[in-house]
């Protein structure tokens, strides 16, 4: 790994200190864990824990013509939004696979997006592609600024003693503008790729690790953990979550990927909408939710059988920490796509045994 | 199992030779690498093992890693506590966490290993 041409966060020198393991991850240097991944993903389903994940793509918009512009390169209806409000979405390719998901933000003024680090140039390469004749401006922000997410039971009291706006009048997607520590401006959401409450502050990198130590002594009563990668995966994983590169690709569309409900085809016109038309109807695959009887992990690439004949692959699997069961998510044909069907995954050469399950598979009982 | 008195190989497992009879197993470093263990895969007795070959695999949340085989020979035991619960090989790689026991075919095969102090070396290397 020639580590001198990889990104380096604002954190990376706080996580070398902690010796944090950290690994290649779309062209940044993250880490993937700094003490084993399921004690941290533990900390978060407990009490909270802490992410730098300013690797997230970060683009601004701004001008009288960006919800025009989102709107033809989205599938979402960014027109719903409220001032402060969040929208989960996806950008379509012409064929109706998926260049990425994201997050559109309607800011007092303009818009912003956070796309995934490894979709970033692809995103913002697409957006300039498409043809925009209005008044619109968009700026990458992503190196000059820090992300970091604060998820678990305990974020709302730990993030409260630093952010002087009332966090229990925020509700799910929307976000404040306000102070961490009296100072530092933010963008603060209630988004998460946990499945647990949490939070999203947005910073100047100039202040990420001063915001970063100030967050670890506001969670220290509640036992907060630094978490790297390996623990964000574990977790949006549980809670049924896509992410792309495994459930989500260029060549997956929506639908199959459980996704419809993100696409708005009367909202106009927009970037994959006759091919979504199509897909609509005609999912081809479908994502499902499956339980192995055995302790092996069945990874991205194992082949799924129903009665001897391939069915589908595997897009992630693990162990899940919380439900102590080896799992997989699957795009599947329909025939396998039934709950309770009983498949057999190819995990190394070997048949292991698994039954199709309700996805999410876990999820909080206590709202969010 | 006092691990300053075990040989190791490159790949990180340690073999206990008395007699023609080796007990196998992984190093202490090998076990803090992979955190997170879920299970180990280990052959039959009556298996036959060749040095070098891979003789079973061990998963943790992150990945897979195969085991190889230190030395040649035939599978008498198989430690069956730790392939009921791999934690066992967290807790103590060299005591309880043993894995195999093997007759050995060729006993210099162990003089080819790395002695403790070769190891540390090697480990220390790659930590960096």
């Amino acid at each position: 790994m020639s580590a001198a041409s990889l990104l380096e966060t604002p954190l990376h020198a706080w996580h070398q200190a902690q010796h944090a393991r950290l690994v290649d991850f779309a062209g940044w240097s993250m880490p993937v864990q700094y003490t084993s991944i399921v004690e941290e993903h533990q900390a978060v389903r407990n009490a909270v824990g802490l992410f730098d994940i300013s690797h997230m793509g970060r683009l601004a918009f701004s001008g009288p013509d960006a919800l025009s512009w989102l709107e033809a390169a989205t599938t979402n209806q960014v027109s719903r939004l409220a001032v402060n409000q969040i929208q989960y979405s996806l950008m379509a390719n012409g064929g109706g696979g998926v260049v990425d998901d994201i997050l559109v933000y309607r800011l007092a003024e303009g818009y912003a997006v956070v796309c995934n680090a490894s979709n970033r140039t692809a995103v913002v390469t697409e957006l300039e592609r498409i043809a925009h004749p209005g008044n619109a401006a968009l700026v990458d922000q992503t190196l000059e600024t820090a992300m970091i997410a604060i998820q678990g039971p305990r974020a709302l009291e730990t993030v409260q003693k630093v952010f002087d706006g009332d966090l229990a009048q925020l509700k799910y997607y929307h976000l404040a503008m306000g102070r961490l520590m009296g100072r530092v401006d933010t963008v603060l959401s209630r988004t998460g790729y946990t499945g647990e409450t949490g939070f999203e502050v947005i910073v100047p990198a100039a202040e990420a690790e001063a915001v970063w130590n100030a967050l670890l002594d506001a969670g220290k009563p509640a036992g907060i953990v630094p978490c790297g990668l390996g623990a964000r995966d574990t977790l949006r994983f549980e809670a049924g979550m896509p992410l792309y590169g495994h459930e989500l690709s260029e060549t997956t569309n929506p639908y199959a990927a459980g996704l419809g409900w993100v696409v708005k085809l009367k909202k106009g016109e927009f970037v994959g909408r006759d091919a979504l038309t199509s897909f609509k109807a005609n999912p081809e695959l479908s994502r499902v939710g499956l339980r192995l009887e055995g302790k092996r992990i069945a990874r991205q690439g194992s082949l799924v059988r129903l009665e001897g004949r391939d069915a589908g692959l595997v897009t992630s699997g693990t162990f899940s920490p919380t439900l102590q069961k080896s799992l997989a998510m699957a795009l599947v044909e329909p025939s396998a796509a039934q709950l309770g069907t009983k498949v057999s995954i190819d995990v190394r050469g070997k048949d292991e045994a698994a039954e199709v399950v309700e996805l999410p598979f876990y999820s909080r009982t206590d709202g969010r | 199992m006092d691990p300053t008195r075990l040989r190791f190989a490159p790949s990180h497992e340690w073999v206990n030779l008395e007699g023609d009879v080796a007990t196998i197993g992984i190093s202490r470093f090998a076990v803090d690498q992979l955190t997170d263990l879920i299970v180990i895969e280990l052959p039959a007795a009556g298996t036959t093992l060749k040095a070098g070959k891979s003789f079973g695999e061990v998963e943790s949340v992150k990945a897979v890693s195969d085991l190889y085989a230190p030395v040649s020979g035939e599978v008498i035991e198989v430690n069956e506590a730790v392939t009921n619960d791999v934690q066992l090989l967290a807790q103590d790689p060299y005591e309880v966490g043993w894995l195999l026991k093997v007759k050995v075919s060729d006993p210099a095969e162990v003089q080819n290993l790395l002695d403790h102090d070769a190891y540390q070396k090697k480990v220390a290397e790659e930590a960096h």
